[in-house]
């Protein structure tokens, strides 16, 4: 099953070109409830590496994971500080319950940046195995500064206790060789191959953006590294600007106590209830043992909510033929393990084996295609307008190997098509590419382009905002237009859900800190489809809870998913808004934390743990220049129709509104007075649910943390109080 | 393929639970039955067995992650404890809630049909059958 083997030869001469810059020595701090309160500093500009101790009341006041990462980024970083400046930082860290064996989706990694397409602060939540291995070498995270002169590795060995940076010339820069030389270099011999990580990125990474940082995990089974994707906003740029080919970790000896818990039978009791209920349940729920997350996109497209060109429309005929279940189950590997780390049986990793590549420069290798995800397969896919399910696995593997995020490859490639389609881009713009919907030839050249750093791609690459501004002020293009149907907010794409019915969706995707990403707030079902929220105060509570929670897992270590893409059978029982929180798991979870630290929490402490950190964010954006209610623009498209055709394509619905809901009789009217009128009324509940979000959240109207609420919840640090006081006093 | 495994035959099973007794003095040299790798239930578990013990159908192979669970030449499925890292998906997925864990241990267990519970059962309810 290995696609790539990697020649002696190779790995020799990928060491004779090695020159070590630093090597140290060190004794591993051992896990103790979760924790080692050890961070490993490494400053790229001149080899310093240090060791230093988190203080209590960190610990206390950040928990670990995306909170780690946030602590450390601000007090690195200056209020001016750009992406590629030597200051900014990348810090990774898994957060106290990672690494336990026992419980599905528990070994993830957080890592945090200042985002080249944002401007301000990103976190990415990540699988794979380097997170737990970094922990059981010795380290609550990973903070890297600085920028190296010319392409290095940094490789930690947690059993000898020994850390290097090296100068790594000669190693392919594409993550799906590189991680494979890498293993095969660090490795003794096939066995030893399971206790190697690495973090590589690609070369679109250095072209564009959108870079990702890949995570790799060995699969034994096939006997090639896997790949798990860092993939928002940008932070493999900022890591091929740092000159990083890869971290490396080794570490052998995880068994179910290496994250030395207090309670580890309670860990059992808990992690057994679950497979358990994956075992008898997920066949008949989510399937996403068969076919991941990817199991969405048909029933997206049943509901309206698939996008479709650019998120114009939310269905499509050939969803369910080219990326339904039984489609998808053809071409994804059956009956495998798939966790991207030890003890989940959720297993959703998937992969399509020995796929032969058509286009670039690996066209003809075969090869394991890790994913795809109902992001990429939507976002690559049904967004440009392309159902082929081989254009998603070739687009899906060369994004994943050239180091680009795939929802953001396609939001911005859709808004390319789209833009093209209008007349506001033409074929001189982009340089031939005919960047007609569907036409999925172009789309991979475009991605080509990107890794190429040539033509279009290096346009397209720099996201949906920079293209609309180019656009305005080099081809005359309609401002208004492009703000409407640019799919971004605070610059970052959007992910793929097509938000126009649901409201609280809509505050779910821009009333975000890190911009529009699903990973905060998902209450499409819960708003459109069952109407359980049906009050701007319901709606602005569902905005409270569920991104706080949300946000628990990346202080943690955890995956979302376990959470409650498998229901237990004791929510059978439980109604309206309460059902979607899925008591039982929540208590799972307090139960997990209060058995990996030996604390007491309970479910209210446990939303208070997240309140802090993401006012903290939130600070942290303003900090950086996210201020007030522009921070939270919604583009029209996630809103409302924007066009005569999508008004068209659903009149019947919208005329039904405006009847019902506006109180304005449609009949009569011309389709631009009825959209006139459709958005005028959708943009003002949008603007009351942003004050009612903002109120419950403890903000004033325009977005500030209170004094007073930061004191409430215990986030009332000098630092931060400092940046918000002026806003206040206006 | 070769099979051996433990066949069992409820409806002759006294519940005298020497069967399990003589598991976990060989196996853990414990008296606690908890141990005990063959598990007789006075009141059937929710699959309905009295005697709930491996069959080695060899499901649990394929969900290790690790491959520690590989199959003997006799058709025995058994575990390897250095690969093990002890996350228990192959308890929550037996078809037969057969494979066991116990509080003092973070690895599972599992019967490996070595017969010794088969002798000491005095209505042979229990016995080793192998095939070729």
């Amino acid at each position: 099953m290995m696609s790539v083997v990697i020649a002696k030869e190779r790995v020799e001469e990928m060491k004779n070109n090695r020159k070590v810059l630093k090597a140290l020595e060190y004794t591993p701090t051992k896990v103790n409830r979760g924790y080692t309160d050890k961070t490993l500093y490494i400053n790229l500009t001149d080899n310093q590496v240090e060791f230093r101790d988190i203080p209590e009341m960190v610990k206390e006041k950040f928990i670990g994971g995306k909170g780690y990462g946030l602590w450390h980024l601000w007090n690195g970083i200056k209020d001016d500080t750009k992406w590629n400046d030597p200051e900014n930082e990348i810090v990774i860290s898994p957060g106290p319950i990672a690494g336990i064996t026992q419980y599905p989706g528990a070994g993830k990694s957080l890592v945090v940046s200042i985002s080249p397409i944002t401007g301000t602060v990103i976190d990415s939540n990540v699988g794979g195995h380097f997170g737990p291995l970094m922990k059981f070498s010795g380290f609550d995270a990973l903070e890297i500064q600085g920028k190296a002169e010319k392409d290095v590795v940094v490789f930690i060995d947690g059993n000898k206790g020994t850390i290097s940076i090296e100068e790594a010339p000669v190693e392919t820069i594409d993550s799906h060789i590189l991680a494979e030389e890498l293993t095969e270099m660090y490795a003794d011999d096939e066995e030893d191959k399971r206790h190697i990580s690495v973090v590589s990125s690609g070369q679109a990474a250095e072209h564009s953006y959108i870079g990702l940082l890949n995570f790799s995990f060995y699969d034994k089974r096939k006997k090639a590294q896997r790949l798990k994707q860092a993939g928002r906003g940008g932070i493999g740029t900022v890591f091929r600007d740092k000159k990083i080919k890869a971290l490396i970790v080794k570490y052998k000896g995880v068994k179910g106590d290496s994250n030395h818990p207090a309670d580890v039978e309670k860990i059992k009791q808990v992690g057994m209830k679950l497979h358990k209920e994956v075992h008898d349940f997920d066949d008949e729920q989510c399937q996403m043992r068969q076919v991941g997350t990817a199991n969405l996109f048909e029933t997206m497209s049943d509901y309206d909510l698939l996008p479709v060109n650019n998120f114009q429309y939310g269905s499509h005929k050939d969803a369910a033929a080219t990326g339904g279940r039984a489609a998808l189950k053809k071409v994804l590997q059956q009956n495998e393990p798939d966790g991207c780390w030890f003890g989940c049986s959720m297993s959703c990793a998937k992969s399509a084996v020995e796929y032969e590549l058509q286009t670039g420069p690996y066209k003809g290798q075969k090869v394991v295609v890790d994913g795809p995800e109902y992001e990429t397969i939507a976002g690559v896919g049904s967004n440009c307008g392309i159902f082929d399910i081989d254009y998603v696995l070739e687009c899906n593997f060369y994004c994943d190997t050239y180091g680009v995020d795939t929802i953001s490859f396609g939001t911005l490639t859709a808004f390319a098509m789209e833009c093209y389609e209008r007349g506001v881009i033409d074929k001189e713009v982009t340089g031939g590419l005919e960047m007609t919907f569907g036409n999925k030839d172009a789309a991979m050249e475009l991605l080509h382009q990107m890794a190429r750093g040539e033509g279009f791609g290096v346009v397209a690459g720099k996201g949906v905002r920079a293209m609309r501004e180019l656009f305005v002020k080099e081809y005359g293009a309609d401002e208004n237009l492009l703000l409407d149907i640019g799919m971004e907010s605070k610059g970052l794409e959007y992910s793929q859900y097509v938000s126009k019915e649901s409201l609280a969706q809509q505050g779910g995707y821009a009333l975000t800190n890190k911009g529009p990403q699903h990973d905060e707030a998902w209450l499409i079902f819960m708003d459109m489809v069952n109407n359980q929220i049906p009050t701007f105060d319901d709606k602005a509570e569902a905005l409270h809870y569920f991104p706080m929670f949300r946000t628990w897992f990346g202080l943690q270590g955890l995956c979302k998913l376990p959470w409650n893409d498998v229901e237990p059978i004791s929510n059978r029982d439980i109604e309206g808004p309460e059902a979607a929180k899925v008591p039982e798991h929540v208590q799972n979870y307090v139960d997990l934390y209060n058995a990996v630290t030996g604390n007491n929490i309970d479910k209210q402490e446990m939303i208070l743990q997240s309140e802090r950190v993401y006012n903290f964010q939130k600070v942290f954006n303003i900090r950086l220049g996210v201020v007030g209610i522009e921070g939270d623009r919604a583009p029209y498209r996630s809103v409302g129709p924007v066009t005569k055709e999508e008004y068209l394509s659903r009149e019947d619905r919208y005329d039904k509104q405006m009847k019902e809901k506006i109180g304005v009789d449609p009949e009569g009217k011309s389709v631009e007075e009825k959209m006139a009128i459709t958005r005028e009324f959708r943009e003002s509940q949008f603007a009351q649910l942003r004050d009612t979000v903002y109120k419950r959240r403890g903000w004033t109207v325009e977005g500030i943390p209170t004094l007073e609420h930061l004191q409430n919840i215990g986030m009332d640090l000098p630092e931060v109080m400092e940046v918000v006081k002026p806003y206040l006093s206006k | 393929m070769n099979m051996k495994k433990l066949e069992k035959y409820e409806e002759k099973c006294i519940e005298c639970h020497a069967c399990e007794d003589v598991c976990a003095k060989t196996y853990f040299k414990s008296e606690d039955r908890g141990k005990s790798r063959i598990v007789i239930n006075e009141e059937l578990d929710e699959k309905g067995q009295k005697i709930n013990v491996c069959n080695q159908c060899g499901e649990c192979m394929e969900v290790c992650p690790e491959l520690a669970l590989t199959r003997d030449k006799k058709g025995v499925v058994r575990l390897d404890k250095d690969k093990c890292v002890e996350c228990l998906i192959c308890v929550g997925f037996c078809p037969y809630l057969s494979m066991r864990v116990h509080k003092d241990l973070l690895e599972p267990f599992k019967c490996i049909a070595c017969g010794l519970c088969a002798k000491e059962c005095p209505t042979e309810a229990i016995e080793i059958v192998e095939t070729v």
